[in-house]
């Protein structure tokens, strides 16, 4: 038996790990949700999950990256206000926050 | 009235497919770039071809992935292994409300048709899925087409960063890491149902804030979304 196998199969093992874990994340709370029942309160969890998702991923790294990331994001918002083209919203974001960073000390 | 209320019953369609492909389109080069750097990541650490395909393919959560590969053991015991999947576990666990929030929409779909996609859930993925549901739209496929065209594109973009070893360009000077913050918050423009359903939006970012200010890692989006989930059943239905 040679180190690179043994290694290998460790590897695989590990990875093999991380899949059932990052499955029973997809998965579970789908699953769990069957046997919730969906009352109107349930529903209105739910339907708040995409914004709460959303500004919970992006307002930390909006803060962290400071002012060229805020101008970015509300350019991409205001882009989507106007034509609601998410295309457009993401280049002309990442083009001012491009261009802040460039210019700015 | 909610539009879910008059929302239609899942069903598939081959035009969803490439509903959802062009959905996520626009955020495949902030995909790629990340892609590019999980790959390297992995080729870093020793991995051969087949084992990074294989964790791409089988894992497919790169936060995660990044996160494993920073703390990967030189040697590989059990311990090590239920370490791993903990911490995969751990940065993963807001998979749990992407999935819920996916219930009431394909709950009526049998349980075949549904799980073998959800080990194609991604944020990117979610987000589209859910505006398009929000928007009145049933058709599955929708979820199933942004979720594969993410695929390929990831094992696409990971297997030439593990290829290219360290030659990752500078990509912040064109701000491609900005890509999926900015698509996210124009996704909120579609999603808006008025003042009094956005509370729980500045719920969900005032607690993601706290939570980064003094917790390390990436707990953040979790809590903040979890927070943000809660205050939404708290708010009423009113016009």
């Amino acid at each position: 038996m040679t180190v690179n196998d043994s290694v290998s199969l460790a590897v695989v093992l590990a990875i093999l790990a991380m899949s059932g874990a990052t499955y029973a994340m997809r998965a579970g709370g789908y699953w769990l949700m069957g046997y919730v029942r969906m009352t109107p309160r349930i529903r209105r969890m739910l339907e708040a999950s995409p914004g709460a998702v959303i500004v919970a991923t992006v307002l930390p790294i909006v803060v962290r990256e400071g002012l060229p990331a805020a101008f970015a994001v509300i350019a991409g918002v205001a882009v989507m206000l106007a034509w609601r083209r998410d295309y457009v919203a993401v280049a002309v974001g990442l083009a001012i926050a491009a261009a802040m960073r460039a210019f700015m000390p | 009235m909610d539009k879910h209320d008059n929302a239609k019953a899942p069903y598939w369609s081959l035009d969803g497919l490439a509903v959802g492909a062009r959905l996520v389109l626009p955020l495949m080069p902030g995909m790629v770039v990340f892609g590019i750097a999980v790959g390297s990541a992995t080729a870093a650490k020793g991995f051969t071809l087949i084992e990074h395909l294989l964790m791409n393919t089988l894992v497919y959560a790169g936060m995660s992935q990044m996160v494993a590969m920073e703390v990967w053991p030189r040697h590989i015991t059990y311990g090590a292994i239920a370490g791993l999947a903990l911490v995969v576990a751990t940065v993963n666990a807001r998979m749990l409300l992407l999935g819920a929030g996916l219930r009431p929409w394909l709950g009526p779909l049998p349980a075949w048709q549904i799980y073998p996609v959800l080990h194609l859930l991604t944020d990117p993925g979610w987000i589209v899925a859910m505006r398009y549901r929000a928007d009145g739209g049933s058709d599955a496929a929708v979820l199933l087409g942004g979720a594969l065209f993410t695929f390929v594109f990831w094992i696409v973009a990971t297997t030439a960063g593990y290829l290219a070893g360290s030659l990752v360009p500078d990509t912040r000077a064109i701000a491609l890491d900005l890509v999926m913050p900015v698509f996210f918050a124009a996704m909120l423009v579609p999603l808006w149902r008025g003042a009094k359903r956005a509370i729980p939006w500045v719920v969900a970012g005032l607690v993601a804030l706290l939570v980064q200010q003094f917790v390390a890692g990436a707990w953040y989006v979790l809590a903040g979304s979890l927070a943000g989930i809660i205050a939404g059943g708290f708010t009423d239905d009113g016009e």
